[in-house]
């Protein structure tokens, strides 16, 4: 008789029988089911062994078992502390949310020398001073940035382009510097420009106060040009050689760029990747037309189908895994984002795609007549007409802000755990709530769900990912490196 | 392999008792004051005076040459190693001689307790359910006497936290004593599922603190199978929450053997998943002592065996951004994937090479073998 016990001893799975935590389910395809909890975790599993598992009929010692048991999806007779770990990860999930507004948006102009048809912010000319913001209403935005609890604190200025408005720019930096100086928060600026005016002495001040620019590149030189004209049609030559001169003075990782996607793009996303691993990017965002601004009027929204633009997106994905397996290190930001939320215990604050939206708790948008918005889609809105996330000027407290009813009343009606549809969908515990979307084409804070675009693209993109990297275990570790930025 | 005990030939002159912890000095022109609580080892037979102990290499012939009041001892030929600042602990009447810290080695390790609440299928330490409480008496003699500009030591068991309060005193001694040197305690960390005790340990605010705590598995029957111990896994989950939920560093260490290696892929996504804030992960060849001998059929495997599981386990720590480490094995049977997480991680004394190795390459480099594994190693090690 050893002294040592065998391990069935220690297996009361049997006796005691399991009980379901909560979790949700849905087809991956014909033959597999996927079961996703309210942190994330996920299994896959044959349909069979999901309706064995929801029927207590699961044995102890099949793998479907162990996996379910170990990522909990059910408890047994042999530990508890399951539930101790999911309490734990629905806080960390959730713990972006105590801080409140972390990105501060600075409309510092509507003045811009591009008149890009797509434009979602509806520019104006680069000579109507009166869309600029004034010293008065940067001030106040000011109080409020630093009147939101949160220790991380991002200022990014928006415009049209802010480098036209590069006085206020500056005196807004070094007054926020100077208020920090007592607030002490991890303070960071980004300045979203087409680099197209880029002068010696904007460069010399980013590199003394360790600005961050974010630019737009839509892809080769005559796509690029023709979806963003200019006097001169040089906004390809200018903005590629605005990036090597931001690289050369700020840094080589001071600098990244985003691609908007037209009905011109969508044969060519190959092409788009190549463009940005010339120019020396790690990742793309590829990005679909919103239905905002410039690009609902002059129809190019409507140019491409969604068919079309997944296709695209996930051609460019395919090719960019390919470029990772032969040893170019290289990102979509969008997957990763949503990779996050599927392989790690936390959320990213990425303002599309959160739930409880976003909107005034991700960020705060301060726009240059003084008008306060609950994000940059929602000001997007507010130039086509629509005032509904307007949540009051910089001449309101904080307090005021955040806690308006404009605020509030869509944050809960939106909130994706409690919608109809979303409260069934395996998929929610990696969406968001976007109300703004859902208002601008349904009228409506929460939306039909089978009519929402948001919702669709985004269930087919969670489809492609869990498909590709439960079909492919260098694909997995590829997209778990994404995930874990 | 240094001898850590062993039996000298003891003198005494007169009646004064003399300190049986005593730190080694070969310094002729130390200060008064310190002789009083210091032994000399005197390696040519010179006898400065004025110290507490003699320790004389080579011979006892100068035994009788010590001062009056004063001990000596005369070593046996294995402790010719010893040097400054060594800590002996001595016997008078009966010339036990015990080497408690020897300066000159990498790892400085302490076993606090026999006693132990598990019972590992691979317990290289067997526990003895014995009353052992002068083991802590003479480390807390220990601890001021050790070199303060040691890198780190270690507290081994048995169990520590066994001891209770008496371990929150002894980590509070290195904070106040022992100022740059780093403390790593390996504990089962139940003890610490009272999240009291776990506060007791952050209050000392220790300046390197690490606790380390294994788990063995993603499943708690598997794990509690390991350890021999009903309900270990859970207790030691909460524990590892209460720690790092008042900011203590833990590091995360399990043994791959037969029993383990199936699931370390699912134990680090475990890992990733539900304790992404412990400071480190440590994934540990098995050593052929204790209970291991015992167990040999249930726990051996050899480690060529398991290089995808433990490829796959690393790679999914490392992209999770968590670090990540390998002990006790050898280069030339590990994938080559894993070789900068491979550490030189054997206690010097404890490390040694096998005939197979001779002519190696990356002899530097690798972690070598406990010299307890020419019981058993990999059929696999070869030249490289």
């Amino acid at each position: 008789m050893s002294k040592f016990a065998p391990l069935a001893q220690f297996s009361r799975g049997q006796e005691s029988g399991y009980k379901l935590l909560p979790f949700k389910f849905d087809a991956l395809d014909e033959d597999r089911w996927l079961v996703t909890n309210l942190v994330g975790e996920f299994h896959v599993l044959p349909r069979q062994t999901l309706e064995n598992f929801i029927h207590h009929e699961l044995s102890p010692n099949a793998p479907d078992y162990c996996a379910l048991k170990s990522k909990h999806f059910l408890i047994d007779g042999d530990s508890d502390v399951a539930l101790d770990l999911l309490a734990l990860k629905t806080r960390t999930r959730y713990q972006r949310l105590a801080n409140f507004t972390g990105l501060h948006l600075f409309v510092i102009t509507l003045r811009c020398e591009h008149s890009c048809p797509y434009c979602q912010v509806s520019r104006q000319n680069d000579d109507k001073t009166q869309f600029d913001m004034s010293e008065e209403v940067a001030d106040r935005a000011l109080d409020l940035v630093f009147h939101s609890p949160s220790p991380n604190i991002k200022i990014e200025f928006q415009g049209g382009e802010p480098l036209l408005n590069f006085g206020r720019l500056r005196q807004v930096v070094l007054r926020a510097k100077d208020r920090n100086r007592s607030k002490q928060k991890n303070l960071a600026f980004v300045i979203a420009t087409n680099l197209a005016v880029l002068s010696d002495d904007v460069l010399a001040f980013c590199r003394e106060h360790d600005i961050h620019i974010s630019t737009s590149l839509d892809g080769p030189e005559d796509l690029h040009n023709r979806n963003r004209p200019r006097p001169g049609n040089d906004s390809y030559q200018r903005t590629i050689a605005g990036i090597r001169r931001v690289r050369e003075t700020l840094g080589r990782d001071r600098v990244s760029a985003v691609m908007t996607a037209t009905a011109g793009s969508l044969a060519r996303v190959r092409e788009i990747i190549d463009e940005y691993v010339a120019t020396g990017f790690h990742g793309i965002f590829l990005r679909p037309l919103s239905p905002y601004g410039f690009a609902v009027k002059t129809k190019w929204i409507a140019a491409y189908d969604q068919q079309a633009w997944l296709r695209f997106y996930f051609e460019g994905l395919d090719y960019i895994i390919d470029l990772n397996k032969r040893g170019y290190p290289f990102r979509e930001f969008y997957a990763a984002t949503i990779l996050a939320k599927m392989l790690t215990p936390f959320q990213p604050g990425f303002v599309d795609l959160m739930s409880p939206a976003g909107i005034g708790i991700g960020a705060l948008v301060y726009n240059y007549d003084g008008s306060v918005y609950a994000s940059d889609e929602s000001r997007m809105l507010a130039e086509m007409g629509d005032e509904t996330f307007r949540l009051g000027t910089v001449r309101d407290s904080y307090e005021a802000l955040i806690t308006s009813e404009k605020l509030l009343d869509p944050l809960e009606q939106s909130f994706a755990a409690s919608v109809p549809m979303c409260v069934d969908c395996a998929f929610e515990p990696y969406c968001g709530a976007d109300p703004v979307y859902h208002h601008a084409t349904q009228r409506d804070f929460v939306g039909r769900k089978p009519e929402s675009g948001f919702c669709s693209r985004n269930i087919a993109i969670f489809r492609g990912l869990m498909t590709r990297m439960e079909a492919d275990a260098d694909t997995r570790h590829l997209f778990t490196r994404w995930a874990n930025r | 392999m240094l001898a850590r005990r062993g039996t000298g030939y003891p003198v005494r002159k007169g009646d004064a008792e003399a300190p049986r912890i005593v730190r080694l000095t070969t310094d002729s022109h130390r200060p008064f004051p310190e002789r009083q609580s210091e032994a000399y080892l005197s390696r040519d037979g010179e006898v400065p005076l004025g110290f507490a102990w003699y320790v004389f290499l080579g011979g006892k012939d100068n035994l009788r040459r010590i001062p009056a009041e004063a001990h000596g001892i005369a070593l046996p030929d294995e402790f010719t190693y010893l040097g400054d600042g060594d800590i002996l602990r001595l016997s008078s009447d009966r010339g036990n001689i015990t080497a408690l810290f020897i300066r000159s080695v990498r790892h400085h390790s302490f076993l606090l307790t026999e006693r132990c609440n598990h019972y590992c299928l691979m317990c290289s330490q067997p526990p003895r359910d014995v009353d052992d409480d002068w083991i802590m008496d003479d480390i807390m003699a220990t601890i001021p006497l050790i070199d303060p500009t040691t890198h780190e030591i270690g507290f081994t068991g048995g169990e520590p936290t066994l001891l209770g309060d008496r371990l929150v005193r002894l980590v509070d001694q290195c904070r106040a004593l022992l100022p740059k040197t780093g403390v790593h305690v390996l504990t089962n960390g139940r003890a610490f599922a009272d999240q009291a005790y776990a506060a007791k340990f952050a209050a000392i605010r220790h300046h390197d603190l690490m606790f380390g705590i294994p788990i063995y598995s993603d499943l708690a029957d598997r794990h509690d199978y390991v350890v021999q111990a009903q309900g270990a896994f859970d207790e030691t989950i909460r524990g590892i929450l209460n720690l790092k939920r008042h900011r203590v560093p833990v590091e995360i260490r399990m043994v791959i053997h037969k029993q383990t290696y199936e699931r370390l892929p699912d134990l680090a996504r475990f890992i990733a998943r539900n304790l992404t804030f412990v400071d480190q992960v440590v994934f540990m060849g098995l050593e052929m002592t204790g209970f291991t001998r015992a167990n040999l059929d249930t726990l051996w495997i050899d480690p060529v065996n398991y290089q995808t599981q433990l490829a796959e386990a690393v790679r999914l720590l490392a992209a999770s951004r968590m670090k990540v480490s390998i002990y006790n094995h050898q280069l030339c049977i590990t994938d080559r994937s894993l070789w900068p997480y491979a550490k030189r991680s054997i206690s010097d004394w404890k490390n040694e090479y096998m005939a197979e190795c001779k002519g190696c390459s990356a002899r530097s480099e690798c972690a070598g073998f406990f010299s307890s594994a020419k019981f058993r190693h990999s059929s696999h090690i070869h030249a490289i």
